[in-house]
């Protein structure tokens, strides 16, 4: 079980979470050229260590949280809110 | 008939005699008592039949580590297989009986497998019938022979009648084991004021102590102790799963009371102080009962008062061996001593004879005589070339083994910490430690009891530090070690020429040679080989035999231990029933029902219920308690088209959509536009997902410039909601959005039929605004505010003119709590205007009628134009999806399409799943599938199907098709037709 400490929170089960895939992932324009497209849905890396991953807290505040987490240890080293503004505004 | 009570001894409660059942036969034990102690003093030897050979077992251990007395316990439905003796606390009227043997573990037929044991070695199954030119029917024809009397114990087919409950659990430390070690750390941390809990597996505190005959001292004042409490898993983030046994142990429990518990524990930080496990050595015959470890018998002395025999040969190759030998001889045991080192240690040797224990220096144990039970024990000296040569056999009823000792760093393993070989002390010992674990005691290779209380002390004092930063006075934490003489490590012992069966995994059967057969057939990592041989596979998960194992892999491939490399403990440490870890959720409780707020008021009127996810929601609604489904349906369903109907849509997904930017949102999120939709309007959307497949699809209102509801299919309620979060959150942070779920806070029916507005009308508030729902005061897509008139006054509603049945409709939504009475507002009027309400049955013929899709149309595989759906993809503003939905294969002509499909036979039927095949090509996918069937009153009341064909109507438009069913078995022919034959103007609902 991990436990990831959310900014609204405190620290919890990753039970009440729900995983939403690879934080680094930058959508281009609803537009842009099906290649971009194409990368951005299709095309992911599958990194041995640490990695930038998305939870969301679907049983709890309901935020995305950006989570560093270890792929190899599961250790968590790093968690922000996913929404800038909001953690902007909480510093 | 060999061990038998001491007259005196032990910490059982002598003034406390329990009752038990052994194999049919009332025996009687002490409280403190395990079934393994009790059988022992009763002289019970012959406990089980091995899994594979069938050979007679007996008790090896007084632990966990188990792998002779496996015995089942309970009865009916409460009958558990596989329970070790060792492990089973003894209760009044306790049930027990020996298992895997026909008639009895005495005499068992099955022992026939013994004798032909050169087939069954490692690999058998995977070998044996896979040659070139053996069919596989005779296989299967050994293999149903050798399966039945290859097993374990058998389980109760019954329901578990137990409950269990989850427990979770937080504190500052958790002590993981009870022994010396472990009572230390926790009596000292937790009189520096942490919040400590102490779990122990067996049923009494002190763990190795109570093998000396001692009880513990320490002051547990303020710790949370849990003793027949099992750490069976170390996890992540160290959570700690533990397995605490409630009524076992408790005749006649209160049934309210959960049999167990699994406690989720989540401590700040651990101490583990698991102990240590005595290993055996494989010599021959080393299975037979009598042959156990040689610590356990010191317990069965010291703890419970029992001797295991008359005559005992104790051998090992280490200092702990005299101690247990001495404790034999003491309690007038005839006793032997072999120690496997050249020369005997000389303060141990003086006090063993001292004590009358009769000592032979540089022996070993070759193989143990007795056709069922141990009678006598060759012994023999290693020559030079490190076999042994037998020499004489001693006559005994017990014989004691210590091949040395391995500490039990499992749960460590749980967490991917890898142990490191000690070749001085001939054991795995922890190396680093995942942060925030501590360890103490013997599972540090640390062996004196004095040393143990030092290491938990000195581990407390750590853990005190590093969570509120005091410094504590403690004792320096102890170097591993404290045996005086080296240990010499005993892993086999054989002789030239002779074929010793020398079992290294008593549960499983495996012996030396199965691992060097492995070793010889190239099984070379420990991995390959524990498979292969399927050692550790058991129930103690290879406590007893992992390390021999790995010890004879090493010396079949000539290399070290370190390089042979081990095999990654998991959990559970100990088994733990299934039920468990399913606590409380099982049955009606697995998930939650969830009711519309017009349940209770459906229900009065005796709806029946459809199960839709966890919803119940209405499937028919009887008219008179006779009335079936087909006919109930088909009579609403033509209410609906004749005069008007009443349906509860709640479960339709609502989410607030609020801001400045809501418009731009939902153009972004919706194929179709949303920026122009007036204020007080609803429009229909379609939403696809960035692959360019359809994700969902409502209807979306607006109540002012910032204020939107869109409403969302009740299969993607949840999903709707957590793709907006997402999209707001992770994608397009800069829009000023807000959204909000308002599916509970909101209930909402449907009121359809050509009389929906003479009945929606008469059941208005008289003379409040907004009270005209004419064709002028509420057109087609529009939204009203109005007031609805109940019993009692008057509740605020919205409507809005929506049709999913084709017919004139509104649908109208109050709050949750004005629900029932806006059902029966409008049920009255709907019923004098000659209709009725109507549930999921209908609801489904009428959209299958009328070309709607739903979830089973939508199915994550269907694009926009699969669908029907592709004019209403916007082409003057981007959205999601828009560019990968133009993907070669999804953009392509003859992908499968929405169409209606008529058997040309009136009165065959065909159903849901079904494959769509071109006439005279029944196979494979074919080209399309059914997703719906219904009659259809509206279409000629004949059988009618909605699905996809490949080409769509555009395609196969009046021609011939065969609907196939090769699970149900028949084939129908069809003929297809355009999705949109009712209504296809839409005349009606627009009128
Ligand atoms: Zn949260």
């Amino acid at each position: 079980m991990l436990r990831i400490d959310c900014p609204f929170c405190g620290p919890r089960d990753h039970t009440e979470f729900s995983y939403e895939g690879d934080a680094t992932v930058e959508y281009p324009a609803l537009d842009a050229s099906e290649d971009e497209w194409f990368e951005a849905v299709f095309l992911r890396d599958n990194p041995r260590g640490p990695h930038s991953e998305l939870w969301h807290h679907i049983q709890g505040c309901r935020s995305f949280l950006v989570v560093q987490r270890d792929t190899l240890t599961h250790q968590i080293t790093g968690i922000r809110l996913a929404h800038q503004p909001t953690a902007e505004a909480l510093k | 008939m060999s061990g038998y009570r001491l007259p005196s001894g032990g910490v059982v409660d002598r003034a406390r005699s329990l009752d038990f059942t052994w194999d049919g036969h009332t025996m009687r034990g002490y409280a403190g008592d395990t079934l393994a102690s009790a059988l022992i003093a009763n002289g019970e030897q012959i406990l089980g039949r091995s899994f594979k050979y069938h050979r007679p077992r007996g008790v090896m251990s007084a632990g966990t580590e188990e792998g002779g007395a496996l015995v089942t316990v309970g009865a009916g439905a409460r009958r558990e297989p596989n329970a070790k003796a060792t492990q089973v606390e003894l209760s009044q009227g306790l049930v027990a009986s020996g298992q895997n043997a026909w008639p009895n573990v005495r005499f068992d037929l099955g022992r026939v497998n013994d004798v032909f044991n050169r087939f069954l070695s490692a690999g058998f199954y995977y070998k044996t019938f896979m040659g070139v030119g053996r069919g596989t029917g005779q296989w299967m024809f050994f293999e149903k022979f050798i399966r039945k009397a290859a097993g374990m114990g058998s389980a109760s087919r019954e329901p578990d009648p137990d409950s269990y409950d989850i427990v979770h659990d937080f504190c500052d430390l958790l002590v993981i084991g009870a022994g010396p070690a472990g009572l230390a750390a926790a009596e000292l941390a937790a009189s520096e004021g942490l919040d400590v809990m102490l779990v122990e597996q067996d049923f009494a505190l002190g763990g190795g102590l109570l093998g000396m005959g001692e009880t513990p001292g320490a002051d547990l004042d303020g710790v949370r102790v849990l003793t027949r409490t099992t750490a069976f898993g170390l996890y992540d983030t160290n959570v700690v799963g533990l397995y605490e046994r409630v009524t076992d142990h408790v005749p006649g429990a209160d049934p309210a009371t959960p049999r167990a518990n699994i406690r989720i524990v989540r401590p700040q930080r651990i101490i583990l102080a698991s102990g240590a496990i005595e290993r055996p050595v494989a010599f021959g015959n080393n299975d037979r009962p009598g042959v156990m470890l040689s610590g356990a018998m010191a317990t069965y002395v010291n703890r419970f008062g029992v001797a295991p025999g008359r005559r005992a040969v104790v051998a090992g190759g280490g200092d702990s061996i005299y101690g247990d030998a001495i404790t034999l001889a003491m309690a007038g045991v005839q006793t032997t001593l072999l120690d496997a080192r050249e020369t005997a240690p000389p303060e141990l040797a003086e006090a063993a004879t001292a004590a009358g224990v009769d000592l032979w220096a540089g022996y070993l144990p070759v193989e143990a005589q007795g056709r069922s039970t141990v009678k006598a024990l060759q012994i023999g000296r290693p020559a030079l070339d490190g076999h042994v040569r037998s020499e004489r056999a001693l006559p005994c009823d017990c014989v004691g083994i210590s091949g040395g000792w391995s500490p039990s760093v499992h749960l460590l393993s749980h967490k991917g910490a890898k142990p490191a070989w000690d070749a001085q002390m001939a054991c795995l010992l922890p190396d680093a430690l995942p942060e925030g674990i501590g360890i103490a005691g013997s599972v540090t290779g640390v062996w004196g009891t004095e040393d143990c209380v030092a290491h938990g002390q000195a581990a407390a004092a750590e853990a005190v530090h590093a969570l509120n930063g005091k410094k504590v006075k403690a004792p320096k934490e102890p170097a591993p070690g404290g045996w005086a003489n080296p240990i010499k490590p005993l892993w086999e012992v054989t002789v030239p020429g002779r074929k010793l069966k020398s079992f290294i995994d008593p549960q499983h059967d495996v012996t030396t040679s199965d691992v060097r057969l492995a070793a010889r057939e190239g099984y070379a990592s420990p991995e390959h080989m524990k498979r292969y041989t399927t050692l550790g596979m058991a129930t103690d998960q290879g406590k007893v035999g992992n390390m021999i194992g790995l010890a004879l892999l090493a010396e079949a491939l000539d290399q070290s231990i370190p390089e042979t490399g081990i095999t990654t403990f998991r959990p559970p440490y100990t088994p733990v029933p299934i039920g468990a870890f399913a606590g409380r959720a099982r049955d009606k409780h697995y998930a939650p029902e969830r009711q519309t707020p017009m349940h209770k008021v459906q229900g009065e009127d005796g709806a029946k219920w459809l199960d839709v996810g966890v919803w119940k929601r209405a499937w028919y609604h009887p008219a008179h308690a006779g009335e079936t489904l087909g006919e109930a349906y088909l009579r609403e369903a033509t209410a609906v088209r004749e005069t008007v109907g009443l349906v509860d849509v709640t479960t339709l997904g609502k989410i607030a959509v609020q801001g400045p930017d809501a418009a731009e949102f939902l153009n972004r999120v919706f194929v179709n536009g949303f920026g122009k939709l007036a204020v007080m309007k609803c429009r229909y959307g379609v939403m696809l997902r960035d692959d360019g497949i359809v994700f969902d699809d409502g209807v979306t209102w607006r109540f002012g410039e910032d204020d939107f509801m869109a409403t969302t299919t009740t299969a993607h309620a949840a999903t709707a909601m957590a793709w907006f979060e997402n999209l707001l959150q992770t994608r397009w942070p800069d829009l000023r959005v807000n959204i909000a779920s308002l599916s509970d806070q909101w209930g909402g029916v449907a009121i359809a039929g050509p009389r929906a507005r003479a009945a929606l009308q008469a059941a208005l508030a008289p003379n409040a605004s907004g009270g005209d729902v004419s064709n002028e005061g509420l057109p087609f897509m529009g939204i009203q505010n109005a007031k609805l008139a109940v019993e009692g006054g008057e509740i605020p509603v919205m409507i809005a003119r929506i049709s999913f049945s084709g017919e004139l409709a509104f649908e109208i939504n109050a709050r949750s709590d004005h629900c029932p009475a806006m059902w029966r507002a409008l049920l009255a009027q709907v019923k004098a205007n000659g209709g009725c309400a109507y549930g999921m049955e209908a609801l489904g013929a009428l959209r299958i009628e009328k070309g709607h899709v739903t979830a089973a149309e939508l199915d994550g595989r269907v694009t926009l134009e699969d669908a029907g759906l592709g004019k209403m993809a916007s082409t003057k503003k981007p959205f999601i999806g828009m560019v990968l939905r133009k993907r070669p294969d999804l953009a392509r002509e003859n992908r499968p399409q929405l169409a209606h499909f008529h058997p040309v036979t009136d009165s065959e039927k065909f159903s849901i799943g079904a494959v769509v095949c071109e006439e005279g090509k029944v196979e494979g996918h074919g080209i399309g599938w059914i997703t719906g069937v219904t009659v259809a009153p509206a279409l000629g009341g004949g059988w009618l199907g909605i699905g996809f064909v490949t080409g769509g109507p555009g395609v196969w438009e009046g021609r011939e098709v065969v609907i196939a069913d090769p699970v149900r078995g028949y084939e129908v022919k069809a003929r297809v037709a355009s999705p949109h034959q009712y209504d296809p103007k839409g005349e009606r609902m627009h009128g």
